[in-house]
Order: structure tokens, then C-alpha cells, then sequence
């Protein structure tokens, strides 16, 4: 399980940068959108992976999986759902401003073509 | 515990949430002065705090009465207070500038304004590393708002740059609090710090890249060199009581480099003493040399005062990568100097480009200036304290980190980069400064010769003056202000005070099955 969870993690990390560095907007969002759970798989197995044991006190049990990495990936979901409808609104704006969805704003060539046509 | 220490992180977060809400209610008169008096609350608060931890206590407030590891904990020592006055004196004099008329451009200017200090003033007074990331995020979000401000072309285009290279420093932030739990078990700072300091040898190879991680986000928030490049065009790009607010979002990264230098990698932590110090003098070195010679290249005004800002990012993080008490004591005088220096030469910068008309803030021969004596000789003055000249206190500052380098084996590198990086400054600055009050041309076809005379400039200057009388304030009390960064220093470079402050029991009982068994 634990090679499996470092491949995932590992895939998604890889994927998220590779979209990260491309030029258009969208698959900017993508990759930061990819990189967000690849942090959060990775946050969830800080606590060490536990199959079938309670987060909770309980008298009856004496084996627990680690609660507060769940609470962290918790929060880290919640503040990027916000951080990726925030990054989306600004990538539409700047679509609108600047008339092209270039990272850098610039028209490319096969756009001045078009518009050229 | 002390009730005053969450004082600072509620009252912006209700203020701020009282103008959201208010905004059709209240005049904006009142609006303002709401925030003014929310700000005035906050310096209040900060010089009262300061009074009690100025002997060296540690105060600490354990949310919800839970003992420390396990819950979550707000500390304020000498340096969190030090760096909540700056905050709030910043925020007083940007307010003020953005009065005339900043603040009407968009409809949350002043929620996002308090939000922001929100999240500023939660960064300095936390004692957790997830919280740390929590606060970074809610001052990055109000940051994003306040940048975008106002709107237009190149403010959205250097939007997009900041937030998308922020959310990857925010992912990685991640990777290294969550390596630092799976580790060590806890993300407390205090109990980091011991943790840290006990771990078996095989675990120092994962410790080292957690610490680096973390080093990297903090560097991308403070710009320390080749991370430093989002910072010219999101400064120079927005508007001016947003890039003079700005000038305390490097000194967050600072301000989080000197605590995880001191607190867990400091003299304490065995194998990993000094791995923060070790990075952060070339490092800063090289980002006072590459903003100098950004000073020098720059062709608009505010470009060149963003990158004035990475040169005192440089020199104030090679002060704290010296480690030792003088180092860091100089550090701290000199982060308060150029906080306010830096902020008034942006303030400066907006008043210089309304009276130019169709030249701005380009450095290029343009019209003749109406204020040509008020502004320029603000310029003059602002132009001596940002290049380190005497007899101001960026002299002052420059000279306590020199003489602070000398006991460094490396000193003659870091004298040579610090004169020459401040020597390049010298000449951007006296080019701009020619450039823009001596060498005065006509404007070409169809452009209005003269631009239309401002209403009131003596007034509109006042916030900017009120910048400079602050420096010129810590230049005459330098003496009681450097015994305190001496005190906070030292504060800082023995970390057990601040360890047993927090970790201490808070005497009562969790549970009360706990008591009997």
C-alpha cells in the first residue's frame, strides 16, 4: 500500500509541474488543481497508512489511526477549493483584459495570424 | 495566559467583517474612519503588549484551554510584538494615503485592507507550523485582492504571476509541514524544536529536505534571490498604498526565516545547528547584487524602488544568516528602517507620477514639475535613507550589519557586495533623480505640455512625510530601539524561554478519566 500511495503521489506531483510550466492558463489551474491532492495524499500519509482502526477514543479499542493529519487535509482542502475559484475568476478576467489566455499575456503567433486573416 | 495576546487577530477580523457587511449601511466616511480607528486599536494593542514582554516574558494564549502540543497555541515575544508595531504604524500611513482616493476604485478595498492585517498579525503571533501555512493564506488571499485593486491590463497580468507562484509556494509549504508531522509527530515550533534536536540519525536525510523545502517557500515569500522575480512587476504594477502595505509581505518571509533559523535549527539542534544561517548569507548576498544591478536597469520609478525592495531583502537576510546576536539585532533595526523607507518611497512615487501627467513614473525627460521644491526635496531625503547614506538610519543600519560581518570569516565578500550593491544604488537613484526634477522636456505632438495642477499636494504629501518622520524618529532613538533588538536577539538565539513558555502545563485536566486513572 505504501508503494502504491509514493506512486500515486509521485504521478500526480509529476503531472501537476509538467501542467504548471505550460503556457495557457487553463492548464496552469490544472496543475496547480493536480498538485493540490498530490499534497493532500501526501499530508494524509504523514500519519502513517491505517486500515480499519478508530480516529476516536474509544475503551474498546487499543489501535487508532492518527486524526490530525485528516483534520490538516481537511483544512488544506477547503483553503484550495477557494485558492483554485480565486485563481480561476483572475484567469477569466485576465482572458478578458488582455484578450488572450497566455500566462504572460502576450498573443502568440498563430493568434496575430488569425487576427490578422 | 493573557487574554490581550489574541487581541491584535480578533480585532481586524471583526472590523474587517463589520466593513463587509456595512458596505451599503455606512457612509465611507464612516468607513473610514472605522478602519483608521480599527488600526489605531492595533498600534495601541501592540505598544501594550510590548510594555509587558519588553522584560523578557514570553506571553502565550492556549486556544480553547488546551495544553500546548496538542492544541493550538499564539506566542508573543519580543520579536512577534516588534513586528506587529511595524505592521500596524505601516498600515496606519498607507491607509491614510489611500484615503484620496485609492480606496473608492473597487468595493472591498477596506475589508480586504483589515483582512489583510488579519493574516499579517496571525503570521507573527503563531507557535504552530500548519497555522503558520493558515495565516500565510489568508494574507496571500486579501494580498491577491488588493493587488488585482483597481483594475487594469498590467495590474491583472502580474495578479495572475503573484497568485499562481504563491499557490505552488503554498503546495510545497504543505509537503514541508507534512514531512516535518511525519517525522517528528507534531507541528508545533516548540515542540518541533525538541523533536528536532533528538532525531535518529537516519532521519536527518528527510529532516534536511523538509527544512529545505520550507526554506524555499519562505524565500519565495521574502524574494531572496533566484526566487525574487515575481516582485518587480507585482509591486511596481500595483497601487501605491497596496505596494507601501507590501513592503511588510517580504519581511513576513524574514520574519519566518529568523524563527525557524533560530528556533529549530538553531544552536540546540545537534547535527542540524546553523542549516538555515549556512543558506541564507550567499544567498542574501546574491540578491543584494542582482537587485542592485536591477536599480540600475530599471526605466520606471516603481520598478526601481521594487528592486531597492530585493536589495534590502538581501542585506537584511544576509544580517540574520550571520546567526550571531550583533547580526540579528542589526537585522532587526535595519528591517524596521526599510519597511517604513521603502513604503515611503512608494508613497512618493504616486505623488510624483500624478503631477507628471503623460510621462508617469517613466524615467525619461518629461514636464516640468509645479511641486517641483516639496517634491524633490522629499525625494532627496527619501532617496539617502533607501541608499544608506548618513546621516539617516539606513546608515545607521548599514553600519551595524557591516560591523556585525566583521566577526564573519567571510567578511571582505560580504563588505565588498554590501558597498558596491549600495554604491550601484547610489548612481539609480541620483539618475532617476536628475532624470526626473533637473532634465525637463516638452511633450511630443497632440500631449499637453503641462500637466493639470494637482489639488492640494501639501497634503496629499503628509502620509509620506509621516513615513519619514517614523525613520527619522528611529534614527533619534536608536539607542533604546537597538538595546531592544539586542534584547530581542538574544531572546531569539536561546530558545529554552520560549520552549517552556509554551510547553509549559497550563494547569487543568483534559479529561477527567484521565485524573483517576
Amino acid at each position: 500500500m505504501e508503494a502504491l500511495m509514493s506512486l500515486i503521489v509521485g504521478v500526480l506531483t509529476a503531472g501537476g509541474v509538467y501542467l504548471l510550466l505550460r503556457a495557457r492558463t487553463f492548464s496552469v489551474v490544472l496543475g496547480l488543481t493536480l498538485l493540490t491532492y498530490a499534497v493532500n495524499l501526501f499530508l494524509f500519509a504523514s500519519g502513517r497508512l491505517t486500515i480499519g482502526a478508530p480516529p476516536i477514543l474509544d475503551p474498546e479499542v487499543s489501535r487508532y489511526t492518527d486524526p490530525l493529519p485528516q483534520a490538516l487535509v481537511l483544512t488544506a482542502i477547503v483553503i484550495s477549493f477557494a485558492m483554485t475559484a480565486f485563481v480561476i475568476m483572475l484567469a477569466l478576467r485576465a482572458r478578458a483584459e488582455l484578450g488572450n489566455d497566455h500566462v504572460d499575456g502576450r498573443a502568440s503567433v498563430r493568434d496575430s495570424q488569425e487576427s490578422e486573416t | 495566559m493573557n487574554h490581550l495576546v489574541i487581541a491584535p487577530l480578533l480585532l481586524p477580523l471583526l472590523v474587517g467583517t463589520l466593513l463587509l457587511l456595512s458596505r451599503r449601511t455606512l457612509s465611507l466616511a464612516a468607513r473610514r474612519a472605522l478602519n483608521l480607528a480599527a488600526i489605531l486599536g492595533q498600534i495601541l494593542l501592540a505598544i501594550e503588549l510590548l510594555i509587558l514582554v519588553g522584560d523578557g516574558t514570553v506571553l502565550t494564549y492556549h486556544l480553547g484551554h488546551w495544553p500546548a502540543p496538542w492544541g493550538i497555541v499564539l506566542v508573543a515575544d519580543r520579536l512577534a510584538v516588534w513586528m506587529l508595531l511595524v505592521t500596524s504604524l505601516l498600515a496606519f500611513f498607507a491607509l491614510l494615503h489611500a484615503m484620496q482616493g485609492t480606496d473608492t476604485c473597487s468595493r472591498h478595498f477596506h475589508p480586504l485592507f483589515q483582512l489583510q492585517l488579519f493574516g499579517l498579525n496571525g503570521a507573527f503571533l503563531t507557535g504552530d507550523l500548519f497555522n503558520l501555512f493558515v495565516f500565510f493564506e489568508i494574507l496571500l488571499l486579501a494580498s491577491y485582492g488588493l493587488l488585482v485593486h483597481g483594475g487594469g491590463a498590467a495590474r491583472v497580468r502580474a495578479g495572475l504571476h503573484f497568485v499562481v507562484i504563491n499557490l505552488v509556494g503554498s503546495t510545497l509549504f504543505l509537503f514541508a509541514a507534512g514531512a516535518f508531522y511525519g517525522l517528528t509527530g507534531t507541528l508545533n515550533l516548540a515542540d518541533l524544536s525538541l523533536k528536532i534536536a533528538q532525531l535518529p540519525p537516519e532521519d536527518l536525510g528527510p529532516a534536511r529536505v523538509a527544512a529545505l523545502l520550507l526554506l524555499a517557500v519562505f524565500a519565495l515569500k521574502a524574494a531572496l534571490a533566484p526566487l525574487h522575480l515575481w516582485l518587480p512587476s507585482a509591486y511596481a504594477s500595483t497601487s501605491a498604498p497596496v505596494a507601501a502595505l507590501f513592503a511588510i509581505m517580504t519581511k513576513v518571509g524574514a520574519y519566518s526565516l529568523l524563527r525557524v533559523e533560530t528556533l529549530l535549527f538553531g544552536e540546540q539542534a545537534g547535527i542540524l545547528a546553523g542549516f538555515y544561517a549556512a543558506w541564507l548569507l550567499p544567498l542574501g548576498l546574491l540578491t543584494l547584487a542582482l537587485g542592485a544591478l536591477g536599480a540600475l536597469a530599471a526605466t520606471e520609478l516603481r520598478r526601481q524602488i521594487a528592486y531597492l525592495v530585493v536589495v534590502s531583502v538581501g542585506l537584511l537576510l544576509a544580517a540574520f544568516g550571520l546567526g550571531s546576536r550583533e547580526g540579528i539585532a542589526a537585522g532587526l533595526y535595519y528591517l524596521v528602517h526599510t519597511t517604513f523607507a521603502t513604503a515611503a518611497f512608494f508613497l512618493l512615487a504616486d505623488l510624483i507620477t500624478r503631477e507628471r501627467g503623460w510621462a508617469a513614473d517613466r524615467l525619461v525627460p518629461g514636464p516640468a514639475l509645479p511641486n517641483a521644491g516639496l517634491l524633490g526635496g522629499l525625494f532627496f531625503v527619501t532617496a539617502l535613507l533607501v541608499a544608506g547614506m548618513p546621516p539617516l538610519s539606513g546608515f545607521v543600519g548599514k553600519f551595524l550589519v557591516l560591523r556585525a560581518a566583521l566577526a564573519e570569516p567571510g567578511w571582505p565578500w560580504m563588505l565588498a557586495v554590501v558597498l558596491v550593491g549600495g554604491l550601484l544604488g547610489i548612481v539609480a537613484l541620483a539618475r532617476s533623480g536628475s532624470l526626473l526634477f533637473f532634465h525637463i522636456r516638452g511633450a511630443g505632438s497632440g500631449e499637453p505640455t503641462h500637466p493639470p495642477p494637482a489639488k492640494d499636494l501639501p497634503g496629499a504629501s503628509l502620509p509620506t512625510i509621516g513615513l519619514l518622520l517614523l525613520c527619522l524618529a528611529l534614527l533619534i532613538g536608536s539607542g533604546p530601539v537597538l538595546d531592544l533588538a539586542e534584547a530581542t536577539a538574544g531572546q531569539l538565539l536561546d530558545p529554552a524561554g520560549y520552549i517552556q513558555a509554551v510547553l509549559k502545563p497550563v494547569g487543568i485536566q483534559i479529561a477527567p478519566w484521565e485524573a483517576e486513572s
